[in-house]
């Protein structure tokens, strides 16, 4: 079984920065706009090296949303950076109506989504974002798992034309995808063959599927891992492809079952190809206060839940 | 100098524009519109400097943002007898598969209009977008916008005006459209905003007062003088006075027809009292 290293704990949000501090360099189009939280979103080094293209809006996220929609008319190419809950609940009308029927090239980086962002607590989780955004016209929706991938999708969604919700999170993470690897969007990654169970995997979930399948092939399962970073537009032939060979899939996000990866992926299959399917996400609840490790495990988003959901989904095939 | 009289026939036959769109579909706003026609007419045939043809990004040209989406009808009125798009366009206002749609968008992909408007309090952010952008390409041009003064209750309206005083946004005219209509009434029985003026003045605007906004040479002038506040460091905010309903006489003066099209009668009276000058479409 292939098998993936970990090169050292990362923060993808910092992948981000290595992103955007790049794109610095190589885009003169591209500029950044953040709402008081430059550091949580490692915007400083792109603030440093080109101050005449970093916009401090303050604490005004709505206003932050219509002015990066203004800027691209000019042809600069926006990065709003804030939280995740922060860039999507908060300014989903903005986004709606500004970004995303306007058709413009606006680029929303949103980090500390999810339960993993910790002790701040369920006021600042987001586990509905990537539901708000996929639902938009236009959109397309990018969850990355690693430091290495964030960069790589960062510097590649400054090259696709149209609006990107592109969201990441807080804390230190595995971090095993190839260093300046290629980022297709759209594209998925298989990540391990396999012949029993499909894992679909999304952003912090995609390490844990990786973990669950070293355990189920010692059991003598084969797991077929597929990291589906782009959430919109979701790449079907692969999941197909896949489930005609496996004939059951668990797919895991750290966002609510409603409205996530998982929905998504049960859309193709019940049009395409009926298949039995767990769902490892959250349960139409809120989070809270707790370390990342304690709420992965408390909210059933770790490796050994996606154990359980496999042996859960091969007995339904 | 401008030919005042040209422009009056042009906003005479504008009104007769939004009358017979909303009428023929029995639905839009023609009071804001009627109210807002001179500027309109000013705006885009003597204010702004815009270029022969339309494109998206509008470098080297004067650009203008539509906050309150809902006045449409003049707007593509006096985009359409300014060549944007063709005069005959203005029958499919609101009907299925129209690029007029009630409320103006980019999506159809209509020549003039460069962000969707019409769930409120949006615009004044975007224009600033707009101007950062001219500033970035050391694009001399201005950045023009008109919001509703209801509109002003919309909370992101306060963060635009204090991040584009803040932020020395001093290529932005952001016009005010003053009538003191809205929807359920006079905007002092439904939220008293004070004075508007000092609000504009306290957060750092330069802000200038067209008391007469449905006079066209009242206009010309307050927005030379506006125009000339550019440059300074400071945004510059124009008041602009106007009555709701404008030049149709049972329309003047009521929150009314802020949302209401005229009947075949009604239509009638309306159009006696604005005789066609260019041509109806």
């Amino acid at each position: 079984m292939k098998t993936y290293t970990n090169t050292g704990n990362k923060d993808t949000r910092s992948g981000f920065g290595a992103g955007l501090t790049e794109l610095g360099k190589t885009n003169e189009n591209v500029v950044a706009l953040c709402a008081d939280l430059t550091g949580s979103l490692k915007m400083d080094e792109f603030k440093a090296n080109h101050p005449e293209r970093f916009f401090q809006i303050g604490i005004a996220e709505a206003n932050m949303i219509g002015i990066a929609a203004g800027m691209t008319i000019g042809g600069k190419i926006p990065f709003t950076g804030t939280f995740a809950n922060f860039s999507t609940g908060r300014v989903y009308d903005q986004i709606r109506q500004s970004v995303a029927y306007s058709d413009k090239n606006v680029k929303i980086c949103a980090s500390h989504a999810g339960v993993t962002l910790g002790e701040d607590g369920a006021t600042h989780q987001i586990l509905e974002d990537i539901g708000l955004m996929k639902m938009l016209p236009g959109m397309t929706v990018i969850n990355t798992c690693d430091y290495n991938q964030t960069k790589a999708a960062t510097l590649a969604i400054a090259k696709h034309h149209g609006p990107v919700y592109l969201r990441f999170g807080r804390p230190k993470v595995a971090n095993f995808t190839p260093e300046d690897g290629d980022f297709e969007i759209g594209k998925a990654v298989k990540l391990i063959d396999g012949n029993d169970v499909t894992i679909v995997a999304t952003g912090h979930l995609v390490w844990e599927a990786l973990e669950a399948s070293k355990v189920l092939h010692e059991q003598g399962i084969s797991a077929e891992v597929i990291n589906i970073h782009t959430i919109k537009p979701l790449d079907e032939t692969a999941i197909l492809q896949s489930v005609s060979k496996t004939g059951c899939i668990v797919t895991a996000e750290e966002h609510n079952y409603l409205g996530g990866l998982g929905e998504s992926v049960s859309r193709v299959l019940a049009l395409h190809n009926p298949t039995p399917q767990e769902f490892i996400a959250t349960n139409d609840t809120f989070g809270e206060s707790g370390t990342p490790a304690q709420l992965m495990e408390k909210y059933g988003l770790n490796s050994s839940a996606i154990q359980q959901a496999v042996k859960n989904v091969l007995k339904r095939k | 100098m401008p030919n005042i009289q040209q422009l009056e026939d042009l906003t005479t036959q504008v009104r007769r524009d939004i009358l017979r769109m909303v009428h023929k579909v029995n639905s839009g706003h023609p009071g804001g519109s009627l109210g807002c026609a001179e500027f309109f007419v000013s705006l885009f045939n003597e204010i702004m400097e815009t270029k022969e043809s339309f494109d998206m990004d509008g470098i080297g040209e004067d650009l203008f943002f539509l906050s309150n989406g809902h006045i449409s009808p003049v707007y593509y009125s006096v985009l359409a007898r300014a060549n944007y798009f063709p005069v005959d366009e203005l029958n499919t206002f609101r009907l299925v598969n129209s690029r007029l749609q009630g409320h103006p968008t980019t999506h159809e992909g209509l020549p003039g209009v460069r962000i969707a408007s019409g769930s409120l309090g949006q615009g004044m952010s975007v224009a600033i977008g707009a101007a950062e952008a001219k500033k970035l390409n050391k694009d001399n041009h201005l950045i023009y916008s008109l919001h509703g003064d209801g509109e002003l209750q919309e909370g992101q309206n306060w963060e635009a005006i204090m991040y584009a005083a803040g932020k020395k946004i001093d290529n932005l005219i952001s016009t005010i459209d003053l009538n003191g209509q809205q929807i359920d009434g006079a905007t002092d029985d439904v939220l008293p905003m004070g004075n508007i003026k000092e609000k504009f003045e306290a957060f750092g605007w330069t802000v200038l007062e067209i008391e007469e906004g449905n006079n066209l040479e009242a206009i010309l002038y307050g927005m030379a003088k506006a125009k000339a506040e550019t440059g300074k460091g400071k945004p510059v905010c124009v008041l602009l006075k106007t009555i709701m309903g404008n030049g149709v006489d049972f329309m003047m003066h009521t929150h009314a027809w802020h949302g209401k099209a005229p009947n075949d009668e009604q239509l009638e009276i309306g159009l006696a009292q604005n005789a066609e000058t260019l041509g109806d479409y």
